[in-house]
């Protein structure tokens, strides 16, 4: 009944593959893409307050806010772009963002 | 003990709920909302790891700031929520192989690591008794003083997001009325007034 390591390592790598699904999932909306991504990111930091606490190293808690920061950071201009195109084009759908398509 | 056995369970249960819940709802304030509940219960977890702070700044910057923002993005473009789900099972093979495959390789790895032995003497910053110095603590004498560096580049990525997002939303709009504060400012009563002397009995013009 004890808690491990394994655990938490587990329930990580669940959440990071859910987010890995919704990508695939989700071809209509890009906003539900950059939530599964911060699921993925989320997961890994799981699994880093995992580490550091089963460890005994604080460097994971570190390394966990420097990953928030940059995961906000991510989401700011993510939903930055996404509302650019969407005062472009009317639309969020992946199929739609092909402009780049050779 | 038992008490955070069980909290933990309910914990990572709901947390998987929230997070299948964020990807399969037809409404994405839905997602949004189910999201929100995925990461109060991974602060849970955190609580349950002994991470306090971390957990905390969970709850501030993630729910108060990013999800914020995504349910402000979606309730500011107009989505369809019929057209959203229509070619959903093109993909949801490839995505459950990739995904199931995926799962199985990280749980393979993750039950049935070994730990080298010395691992625990090689930490960089070992945790301090939690009874002497608090986690947030800690973790400021360690962020502060070890790694002030990354601390500074992860403001400055702030910094950069922020510029960033700025400058890709703003847009000049033609066509609006706007108050311009320094022509008001700049204006005199010779721009706009002339003194007329008019005879008496006359009209102008």
């Amino acid at each position: 009944m004890a808690v491990s390591l394994a655990h938490y390592l587990t329930v990580a790598a669940i959440l990071f593959s859910i987010g890995i699904f919704g990508i695939f999932v989700n071809r209509k909306n890009l906003i539900i893409i950059l939530m599964s991504i911060e699921l993925m990111l989320l997961a890994v930091n799981i699994n880093f307050v995992a580490f550091s606490a089963f460890m005994n190293d604080l460097m994971g808690q570190i390394f966990t806010m420097l990953v928030l920061t940059v995961a906000a950071a991510e989401a700011a201009i993510g939903l930055a772009i996404v509302v650019v195109f969407y005062r472009a084009h009317r639309s969020i759908e992946v199929e739609d963002i092909n402009q780049l398509k050779g | 003990m038992i008490a955070a056995a069980i909290a933990f369970y309910v914990f990572a249960t709901m947390a998987v709920i929230g997070g299948l819940n964020v990807i399969f709802q037809r409404n994405p304030v839905h997602s949004v909302l189910w999201l929100i509940l995925t990461f109060f219960n991974a602060a849970g977890l955190f609580v349950i790891l002994g991470a306090e702070f971390v957990a905390m700044i969970l709850v501030v910057v993630y729910v108060g700031a990013v999800a914020v923002l995504f349910l402000f993005v979606v309730m500011m473009l107009d989505i369809n929520i019929t057209v959203i789900r229509e070619g959903i099972h093109k993909y949801v093979w490839a995505g459950l192989l990739v995904g199931g495959v995926l799962l199985a390789e990280l749980v393979t790895v993750f039950t049935s690591w070994v730990m080298f032995d010395d691992a625990a003497s090689l930490s960089t910053a070992p945790t301090p008794d939690p009874n002497v110095i608090t986690n947030t603590e800690a973790l400021g004498n360690i962020l502060y003083t070890d790694y002030v560096y990354l601390f500074q580049a992860a403001g400055i990525i702030l910094l950069v997001a922020m510029i960033g997002s700025i400058v890709l939303t703003y847009r000049t709009r033609t066509g609006v009325r706007k108050q311009v504060i320094a022509d008001q400012v700049a204006r005199r009563p010779s721009d706009t007034l002339e003194m007329v002397k008019v005879e008496s009995g006359k009209g102008l013009q």
